[in-house]
């Protein structure tokens, strides 16, 4: 096998035995970034400079017996998490080249650890959108099909993963903005509960929904990348405080027996595609063959969901991009009348079609004599989601479904519909209101392109998501490997 | 509901956003779209139900009061196009 193919722990094993350097395995990662990256499009910047420096600290502390889980292991991050020194951009002409002074809390907790940065990953702008079609720069293809997308907002990080050239990335998670690529990549994708990861230089979409988690190869490195990331930050003041810290490894355990897992009836509705459908089935019937208890359940509220979130995302996103007036930073006009024009110049220039409509949608839901016709009643119906969910809770453990009601779609299938590409996230938007955890795995394939399952738990209970998903991916033992098909000549 | 035109006029002043004729018509044609799917909201009663700004039950969040270093000068105008004497510099707005 080479070292590119590789998942955390078992790089970790090869490092910690001195069978090769973090540089060598820094150096194997940017030869198969050279080598897929023209097919794939899944970074904005390649970090090679740093990366090689990095890897070096990484040996040395590994030379000083200080080696950790994650020390030499390359690692790309969703362009929307603040960098030192290193531009990042939102994937938006806005942000083209803005360098940030300081490190995102996760980011910095990953280079203490000794992790290897080796790029950062495309998005759809300012993370809005389900395909990375939303990208100022270009559009990330799937390495399972080069003609589809890899689904969005975290695609760059999805698809760099699916395709190699990290051993894992960071993605961001505000209606499924890393479950849903997970899905369509392949790849096993995580977004904790609100408030477990710190949001601190995460450039802010809707902040009382955003989260920070990991793509990774198998649950084990999910569970290896959550720790090394959980865990208050003062600097986020939404960041849980008196938490135990856990190890989330403890919970890799093969024995689901007695757990009580439900799936809700109305996953199960319209805009489901059979290959899906299929998939899911056959993964319950896996989960009961491990002795797991299956029950039905029911979340009524499920439906409205979508709606709650596209008035509640696009209100909070209106206010946090008010930031952007071309002055400390970002893009600004050069041709204007007043002060007034010029922010107006700059922010038409600056931001794209889909982060229009939704600072458009926001800002109506806000507006004097529509604020409580839409804004105050999305909270209510949020209310009533949580509810559900709590319900639900009272008789099960965890609930799986599927992460996604498709495969990747194709390129350019949806980008004239925004009702159509909203439609991507209904089975993920709803675990974002209610702020759970959730992980989608792939369970399957449909017409050899993946299936994601997802799996939701109550706040802060990580630990038995990851426990269903381990028990699952080692019955379920999916192995495909993306194929590069599909390509432009 | 739905929105119109002039309605969308109105919002992009408000979001300090400008749009040409035929973008004008765009959006208006997804917002009304858009806003019919959330209309479905309705269908639900919520008069005795409390909104939810956040999921996890926090208040105020409250720290010594310690002088602490801050972010140089210098970081906090490097990405600024326009500055002068360690400022930012903005268009002139009173005559």
């Amino acid at each position: 096998m080479e070292l590119h193919e590789l998942k955390i722990h078992e790089l970790h094993e090869l490092l910690k035995n001195k069978e090769v350097s973090a540089v060598d395995v820094t150096k194997a990662y940017l030869e198969r970034i050279k080598e897929v990256e023209p097919q794939v499009d899944a970074l904005i910047s390649i970090t090679e400079e740093y990366a090689l420096k990095k890897a070096e600290e990484a040996d040395k502390m590994i030379q000083d017996g200080n080696i950790n889980d994650l020390t030499g292991i390359p690692v790309i991050i969703k362009d929307n998490m603040c960098t030192e020194n290193i531009r990042t951009t939102c994937a938006s002409k806005m942000l083209e080249d803005f360098v940030p002074p300081y490190n995102a809390t996760v980011v910095e907790n990953l280079s203490n650890l000794g992790a290897v940065m080796v790029g950062k990953a495309n998005l759809d702008e300012f993370a809005m959108g389900s395909s990375t079609e939303n990208s100022a720069f270009k559009t990330t293809k799937n390495p399972w099909d080069l003609s589809r997308v890899p689904g969005g907002s975290s695609g760059g990080s999805a698809a760099s993963v699916a395709a190699d050239e990290c051993a894992f990335s960071l993605g961001s998670d505000t209606g499924g903005s890393i479950r849903q690529p997970a899905s369509l990549c392949g790849v096993v994708g995580m977004k904790p509960t609100y408030g477990l990861v710190s949001r601190y230089g995460l450039v802010a979409f809707a902040s009382s929904l955003d989260q920070i988690g990991p793509l990774t190869k198998d649950v084990t490195d999910c569970a290896i990348v959550l720790n090394a990331i959980a865990g208050h930050d003062p600097k986020d003041s939404t960041s849980v405080d008196k938490m135990r810290k856990k190890d989330y490894k403890e919970f890799l355990k093969e024995d689901i027996k007695g757990i009580r897992i439900g799936y809700a009836k109305e996953f199960f509705g319209e805009g489901l595609d059979d290959g899906v459908r299929e998939s899911i089935e056959s993964s319950l019937k896996i989960f009961e063959s491990l002795g797991a208890e299956i029950k039905e359940i029911s979340l009524p509220y499920l439906d409205y969901a979508l709606a709650a979130y596209y008035i509640v995302s696009s209100a909070e996103a209106s206010s946090n991009l008010a930031r952007y007036d071309g002055i400390r930073y970002g893009h600004v006009a050069t041709n204007y009348e007043d002060l007034i024009d010029m922010y107006m110049v700059s922010r038409s220039e600056g931001f794209g079609k889909e982060v229009k409509r939704r600072i458009m949608l926001g800002t109506y839901a806000l507006s004097s004599g529509y604020y409580d016709a839409y804004y105050n009643k999305a909270l209510k119906v949020r209310t009533l989601i949580k509810k559900d969910y709590e319900k639900a809770f009272e008789d099960v453990d965890v609930i799986v479904g599927p992460t996604s009601p498709t495969t990747a779609f194709k390129i350019g299938e949806r980008v004239e519909d925004p009702l159509a590409m909203y439609l991507a996230d209904v089975y993920t938007v709803p675990v974002n209101i209610a702020g759970l955890p959730g992980l989608s795995l792939p369970c399957g394939l449909s017409n050899d392109l993946p299936v994601g399952l997802q799996i939701v738990g109550r706040h802060f209970d990580e630990g038995i998501v990851l426990n269903a998903a381990y028990a699952f991916e080692k019955a379920c033992n999916f192995n495909a490997k993306p194929s590069f098909k599909g390509g432009a000549k | 509901m739905s929105i119109t035109k002039d309605e969308v006029i109105h919002v992009a002043k408000l979001a300090r956003l400008k749009f040409t004729d035929e973008e004008l018509e765009m959006y208006s044609h997804q917002l009304d779209n858009i806003i019919k799917y959330v209309d479905k909201l309705n269908e639900l009663n919520t008069d005795d139900v409390e909104p939810t700004a956040h999921i996890v039950p926090i208040s105020n969040v409250f720290r010594e009061d310690e002088v602490m270093p801050s972010m140089d000068r210098e970081k906090i105008l490097m990405n600024a196009k326009e500055k002068e004497d360690g400022c930012f510099k903005v268009p002139k707005i009173i005559e």
